[in-house]
């Protein structure tokens, strides 16, 4: 059973916004002492997603959880869009596939630097990324 | 936004060191004044420095992949100095190792590496 201690909601409009949150994610991650390669892999989580959200779907937003699961901290991380959606996620998740001015590395990366990581996507109606980092011993 | 991040010259080489965040406005401004420098100046080297980067995302990387290939185009050699061990880590975990950009541990490794390449392409003109 999951519980949520806090959570901090921050919409994403404008590309200030990607540094207003993961500012916001490396702050908590710091106060909630995790270590500095756990936090710097959120962090750039954080920084991936929201401007995913923001390239694809022109403004969504990022709602920040502080979670536990009874034995260990973590944060949890949920972000939405209302762009078109992803529409081959396991080509997205592969990597490489890039539909933007990017690299192609922002959804499998940042897959690869949390613990938990869900990704639901309806075409045309919007894009639901779910990222959990739990604090290590 | 020109002008945010200052650009300095030791000898034949570029130094800029990077302490803010790196938007988008920022970063093209960033290429644009590092490229017009190093017609203006002459220089052979350049030398990134981000210890001042406590995250290096996608697109950051990308940004400092693409200096240094318009440097290399321009008969520049570029290297990356003062990547933070949680930064290295990030970036290769993501997938994205930064191939083709060299790097040092520190400005006098990067500066010392540029000095022993920079002599010899000299030498070979």
């Amino acid at each position: 059973m999951i519980k949520v201690s806090a959570t901090h909601e921050i919409r994403i409009d404008c590309e200030d916004d990607i540094i207003k949150v993961r500012r916001r994610v490396r702050d908590i991650a710091e106060l909630r002492k995790f270590d500095s390669f756990a936090t710097a892999a959120i962090t750039t989580a954080t920084s991936e997603l929201a401007r995913n959200a923001l390239v694809h779907g022109g403004n969504g937003s990022a709602c920040i959880e502080e979670v536990s699961d009874g034995f260990r901290l973590g944060l949890r991380i949920v972000f939405h869009d209302s762009g078109p959606g992803v529409a081959d996620i396991p080509r997205a998740l592969a990597g490489g596939y890039t539909t933007a001015r990017s690299m192609g590395l922002g959804l499998s990366g940042s897959r690869r630097l949390v613990d938990e990581f869900e990704l639901e996507s309806v075409p045309g109606v919007g894009t639901k990324v779910t990222v959990t980092k739990w604090r290590r011993f | 936004m020109a002008g945010q991040i200052p650009i300095l010259r030791i000898g034949s080489t570029l130094l800029v060191s990077i302490q803010i965040e790196l938007r988008d406005a920022v970063a093209e401004a960033f290429q644009a004044d590092v490229l017009s420098e190093i017609e203006r100046r002459g220089t052979t080297g350049l030398v990134v420095d981000i210890s001042g980067l406590d995250m290096v995302d996608t697109y950051v990387a990308r940004i400092l992949a693409e200096t240094g290939r318009m440097a290399k185009l321009m008969g520049t050699s570029t290297v990356l100095v003062g990547m933070r061990p949680e930064v290295a880590a990030t970036l290769v975990r993501m997938g994205y190792d930064m191939a083709g950009v060299r790097t040092a541990l520190d400005l006098d490794d990067g500066l010392a590496l540029l000095g022993h390449v920079v002599p010899n392409r000299l030498a070979d003109r």
